[in-house]
């Protein structure tokens, strides 16, 4: 199966080896600076921050294209609406009668480059952690919300099952999808409807394995005297390590130099501007 | 008429840091009626290669030809049409609400009438042994062994000259596994090539032809069961067993000092008991 968007790549990297809390709190650090850019200063900087954090995880860059296949579609869509529909002042030229202006053509850029930046930050974070460290680091910074009575272990260890049975089920499903296609089912053909319906045949299947795994498992958990996070132990103690330490301050120093750009640029330098000074 | 693999390499990921190479190629030609076993420890590639045989995987390198026909990804539904494939698990692949149903499944791209389909079934379901009573049955209330028959029934609906089985007696009860096997038998005696994958060593002695060995992506040894099996020492080495009566008269040879052939089916263990006991050698 060709998922790679939420898989492990095994590394020895800076970002392989901190703390999953690290990181998570990095991505939501990464998301929320990416949507509070406005202008080309700050997208540069979250640009090549952001490029700097993945040369440093030793992903190669192979990955991170496969990581935005997925969105290419919303990409392409959303860049375009943004080209064709921004009104700005400026207007750069003509389609039949239409007006394109350079605020549009900055807009669709910016809106590329934000997407991207949005998936790339958090496949960073999918891709140097495995599914179980980034539950339990989940799991470690919601647990102040247990005084507001949130089942938050059980969140996390709903999380945990459905992402340690994604390669299962994709596996269970690969090997369904051939046993389908060994007696004459046919995936390829016909109108969209028709490719629907052609894939009864692979659901069932594996609802039922579903099922049957689900039952299988709270089996053995019963069966090894589960009875919930109270009191449990961990096999593996998060730590905050000098990889984190790394993280946290070129993170905080990313931080900080954008707030200052926001606080001391007010005014949107954006392509239009620099377009119609030149000209 | 046969299956001719050529060189036949198979990487998995390729490019990536989970890159395998499962298939290091591999040469051989499977003839019209042969019922081939294919053996091997876990992760030899025994199943990769099997795949092969009907286009679920395409080689990396190197090709395969059904009937002089060579398996690319444009001929793969007249491929599938002659290769039929069953996997382990019955589980993968029954999903109607009927037996009838389910058989019949594959019978939908050959746009034949109802009449057709119901004739095709009932001789499918007959070679397998199917009741017909189980027809109007849900396929998720019947046993194991019937579900595997269910399986086996719903590939040969489609006729196929080649028959290939994932583990086709595991998981299944005395009764259930006899009954895979001489099936197996009677479909190979009317002139289905017949190859499979099994690590039931007893199995495959007696009802296997031919052997072919497997460790780490290439074959190692190819013969018959009992030239295969006779080569106690080179097996043991790559985690094979031998077949429970071929090592029992090893045994007792080496214990007896008498010189006895390699036995690997039971029946011949038998007879070679009643002729030691005839010759009077094991009175000594």
């Amino acid at each position: 199966m060709k998922v790679s968007l939420g898989r492990y790549v095994p590394a020895k990297s800076l970002f392989h080896l901190a703390d999953p809390r690290t990181k998570i709190i990095w991505t939501i650090v990464m998301m929320v600076f990416v949507l509070m850019c406005r202008n080309w200063i700050e997208y540069t900087i979250a640009g090549v921050f952001i490029v700097g954090c993945f040369i440093a995880s030793r992903i190669s860059f192979k990955f991170i294209l496969q990581s935005l296949r997925p969105i290419l579609v919303i990409l392409i869509i959303t860049s375009l609406f943004n080209f064709l529909f921004y009104h700005g002042a400026h207007v750069a030229f003509f389609i039949g009668s239409k007006p394109i202006y350079f605020e549009s053509i900055s807009m669709s850029i910016k809106t590329v480059l934000r997407v991207t930046m949005l998936v790339v930050s958090a496949s960073l974070l999918t891709y140097t952690s495995t599914p179980v460290a980034i539950t339990d680091g989940l799991e470690s910074l919601m647990r102040p919300l247990t005084v507001l009575h949130v089942p938050v272990h059980e969140i996390a260890l709903m999380m945990s099952i459905a992402l340690r049975f994604i390669p299962t089920f994709a596996d269970e499903t690969d090997k369904i999808i051939k046993a389908q296609a060994a007696r004459g089912a046919e995936f390829d053909s016909g109108n969209v409807f028709k490719k629907i319906k052609s894939y009864i045949p692979v659901l069932i299947p594996l609802f039922i394995a579903a099922f049957r795994s689900a039952e299988e498992m709270s089996t053995a958990m019963e069966a090894r005297c589960y009875r919930g996070g109270k009191g449990r132990t961990r096999y593996k103690v998060l730590k905050f390590s000098a990889s984190d330490v790394i993280i946290t301050v070129l993170t905080v120093i990313f931080f900080t130099s954008i707030i200052l750009l926001h606080i001391y640029i007010r005014k949107d330098i954006s392509v239009s501007h620099i377009f119609i000074n030149n000209f | 008429m046969s299956i001719l693999v050529k060189n036949l390499k198979h990487t998995y990921m390729r490019k990536t840091p989970f890159e395998k190479d499962a298939l290091k190629g591999i040469s051989l030609e499977i003839k019209k009626g042969e019922f081939v076993a294919i053996i091997g420890h876990t992760g030899s590639g025994k199943s990769t290669l099997l795949q092969h045989f009907n286009g679920l995987l395409l080689p990396t390198d190197g090709e395969i030809c059904i009937d002089g026909e060579r398996i690319t990804k444009k001929n793969l539904l007249s491929i599938r049409r002659k290769v039929g494939f069953v996997f382990q698990y019955p589980e993968h692949q029954l999903f109607e609400d009927t037996v009838y149903k389910d058989i019949a499944f594959g019978l939908k791209r050959f746009k034949l009438t109802d009449e057709e389909v119901r004739e095709r079934v009932l001789y499918a379901s007959k070679l397998v042994g199917l009741d017909e009573r189980l027809f109007e049955r849900s396929v998720f209330e019947l046993s194991g062994g019937e579900k595997r028959r269910v399986a086996v029934c719903g590939v040969l609906v489609s006729n196929p000259s080649y028959l290939i089985l994932d583990e086709p007696a595991s998981g299944l009860d005395s009764k259930g596994k006899r009954d895979m096997l001489a099936l197996l038998q009677k479909l190979n005696e009317s002139g289905v090539t017949v190859i499979l994958v099994s690590h039931s060593m007893d199995d495959v002695a007696e009802v296997a032809g031919r052997v072919i060995v497997m460790k780490d992506g290439a074959v190692v040894l190819d013969g018959t069961p009992l030239e295969v099996f006779s080569q106690r020492d080179y097996l043991s080495s790559l985690d094979l067993d031998i077949p429970e009566v071929t090592r029992m008269f090893m045994d007792f040879a080496d214990r007896s000092g008498l010189d006895i052939p390699v036995v690997i089916k039971k029946q011949e263990g038998v007879a070679l008991i009643r002729q030691l006991i005839a010759e009077g050698r094991l009175l000594k």
